[in-house]
């Protein structure tokens, strides 16, 4: 007998976890998910209304920037749970919280999977490689498995009335905090989550003066898009914050449309757009990788284009 | 100070072609991943500040003595370099035991620099794994590093914010890409690199018994990506094009 631990500080992604979880079970990796909280009770409440039974530990003095303390929460509450998998977000935290977290356990640990496969007996699991060049499917040998799910690859799993899941508490002792927080600035409220746009405008270093930027966003209002950038934008020339960052390091966008301004299309960025269902690239260079992987390409300079684009948008 | 910085041996990733959707590796020149290059750049900086060592610790494929010079040559003082056999990729868990087993074997040691994620796997979890084989505090996603008097306070960007954090040493560090600017190495430096100390080990020689991987890869492949490559000639021809595709209101 074996069960599925869910654990993510972040009420929205646990929901997420929980589908993936699902998953895992139909392919025999697990009989239950039990879902641990720590030092939020309103969390298990949640999975309760999910049908999901809870663990909610209270951890004294450790904070969740205490990845070293955390981590050992999580691993003796997988013994006493009797939890072989354990299933986090892949989101920074969660990432640094995984590698810990399997060493403890002597687990295989695969983060930033972004699908599941069934394949043979097997379940694969699908994430990016060789730095997005390649799709990799791939299978946790050990018997401890870690699993860290891309924000965003599942949906949330729903309410169920019927079903009610039991908040539970468990004690766990002996955790001593590693570090201490002494600031947290949160990004402001209000930030847009390029990841959900419909429709996409995305300045990449082609866009040569800062000026040309409300053009862009002109453009953007008439085409009802968000703006998102490629990497060097936000980090180089910080014209716009890094949440706007399409991306490995950035954000994977499903637009239905991305007009893509000025990227060359390096696989580091192309991995972030490559679902987006119509690409555009507007490119002064013909050869410009990202060409390829354009449904409409438009050669030219874009100083040019930005206002041609904006008249003919009337 | 005496600081130990794990760099990670990949293929130079803009060299890859892909053919048949395999990726192609056979003559791409080997490097290291730029993360890893701004983990370096930071111990350079904290040893040309408090004095003391940098020590870079590597486990790779052959290819990794001449590559490393790379780090020599970018401020290094020496490295350890564990060198393993098989053709597989090595896989997360053993990296970690490999470095984790060096970085004991090389006694003192204040602060331990990681890359925030590799450059050709990008898991985000070999750091992580060497601070719990070495039972180190650890701060993940650093941005800023500033060194007190046996502690370190850093700051770490995350999706939502920032964060402050203090931690005692020794400890161990992740660090994104804007921590710092890596430095160029002149010519100079480049040809003192060759004569700074290497320690080459095998992983056998290291391990006794090198553990058995725990992720097995099934398929690894170039995703199938269909796009229409229409090139158009103005503006005015995309706009059509888009108000074809039923964007920008039906006309
Ligand atoms: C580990 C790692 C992670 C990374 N993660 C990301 C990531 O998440 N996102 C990301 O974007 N990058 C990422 N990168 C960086 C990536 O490799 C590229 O360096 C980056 O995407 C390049 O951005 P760019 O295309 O805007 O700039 P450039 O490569 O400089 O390309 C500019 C393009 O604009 C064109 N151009 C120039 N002037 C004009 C003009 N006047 N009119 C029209 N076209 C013009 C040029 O022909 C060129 O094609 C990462 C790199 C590494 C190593
Ligand atoms: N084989 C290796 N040799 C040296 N350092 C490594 C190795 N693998 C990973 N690392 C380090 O661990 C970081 C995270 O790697 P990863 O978990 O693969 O994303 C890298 O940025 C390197 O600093």
């Amino acid at each position: 007998m074996s069960n599925i631990l869910v654990y993510t500080e972040k009420t929205e992604l646990a929901l997420e976890l929980i589908e993936a979880a699902r998953i895992l079970c139909r392919a025999g990796l697990g009989d239950e998910i039990k879902w641990l909280s720590i030092n939020n009770r309103a969390q298990a409440e949640e999975s309760a209304q999910r049908g999901i039974d809870s663990w909610v530990v209270k951890a004294e003095g450790i904070t969740i920037a205490d990845t070293a303390a955390l981590a050992s929460i999580i691993a003796q509450a997988s013994r006493v749970l009797e939890c072989d998998t354990i299933v986090l977000s892949s989101d920074r935290r969660g990432k640094e919280l995984a590698g810990r977290l399997a060493a403890k356990l002597d687990a295989g640990c695969l983060t930033d999977v972004k699908a599941l496969e069934s394949a043979g007996q097997d379940i694969g699991l699908v994430r990016n490689a060789l730095g997005g060049a390649t799709v990799a499917v791939q299978t946790i040998t050990s018997p401890q498995k870690v699993i860290a799910f891309a924000p965003g690859a599942f949906p949330c799993t729903e309410e169920v009335p019927e079903k009610s899941g039991a908040v539970n508490e468990l004690e766990i002792t002996g955790v001593k905090a590693s570090v201490k927080v002494i600031e947290n600035r949160p990004k402001d409220a209000g930030t847009v989550d390029i990841a959900k746009a419909r429709i996409l405008v995305i300045v990449g270093q082609g866009i040569e003066d800062k000026e040309d930027l409300p053009l862009v966003q002109e453009l953007a209002g008439k085409l009802g898009a968000e703006i998102g950038c490629s990497k060097p934008v936000a980090t180089d020339k910080k014209w716009l914050p890094e949440e706007r960052v399409v991306g490995l390091s950035g954000k994977t966008c499903q637009p239905e449309l991305a007009v893509i301004l000025g990227v060359s299309g390096q696989v580091q960025f192309t991995v972030g757009i490559r679902d987006a269902k119509l690409v555009v690239s507007v490119n002064k260079d013909e050869n410009a990788y990202m060409n390829q992987m354009a449904d409409y390409v438009l050669v030219s300079d874009l100083k040019e284009v930005l206002p041609e684009l904006l008249q003919a948008l009337g | 100070m005496n600081i130990v910085v794990a760099m990670k041996q990949i293929p130079d990733l803009q060299q890859v072609r892909i053919k048949n959707r395999k990726p192609i590796l056979d003559d791409v020149p080997l490097t290291f991943g730029n993360i890893d290059r701004n983990a370096l750049e930071a111990a350079v900086l904290i040893k040309e500040q408090v004095g003391g060592s940098v020590t870079v610790v590597a486990a790779g494929k052959e290819g990794l003595e001449d590559t490393v010079k790379e780090a020599l040559a970018a401020g290094a003082d020496q490295a350890y370099l564990i060198i393993c056999n098989e053709q597989e990729d090595i896989e997360s868990s053993i990296s970690a035991k490999l470095l984790a087993e060096a970085i004991k074997q090389l006694g003192s040691v204040d602060l331990v620099l990681f890359g925030e994620g590799s450059g050709d796997n990008y898991s985000s979890q070999v750091g992580s794994r060497v601070a719990e084989l070495l039972d180190l505090p650890q701060v993940g996603y650093v941005e800023r590093i500033e060194l007190t008097a046996g502690e370190l306070v850093v700051t770490r960007s995350l999706e939502d914010g920032k964060e402050v954090v203090q931690v005692a040493l020794p400890a161990v560090l992740t660090v994104v890409t804007d921590l710092n600017q890596p430095r160029i190495p002149s010519v100079t430096q480049i040809l003192k690199a060759g004569r700074k100390p290497k320690k080459v080990m095998s992983d056998q020689e290291l391990l006794g018994a090198v553990p058995t991987p725990k992720v097995k890869t099934l398929s690894n492949l170039a995703p199938e990506i269909k796009r229409k490559q229409i090139q158009v000639g103005t503006a005015v021809e995309l706009v059509e094009k888009l108000q074809a595709e039923g964007f920008l209101g039906r006309a």
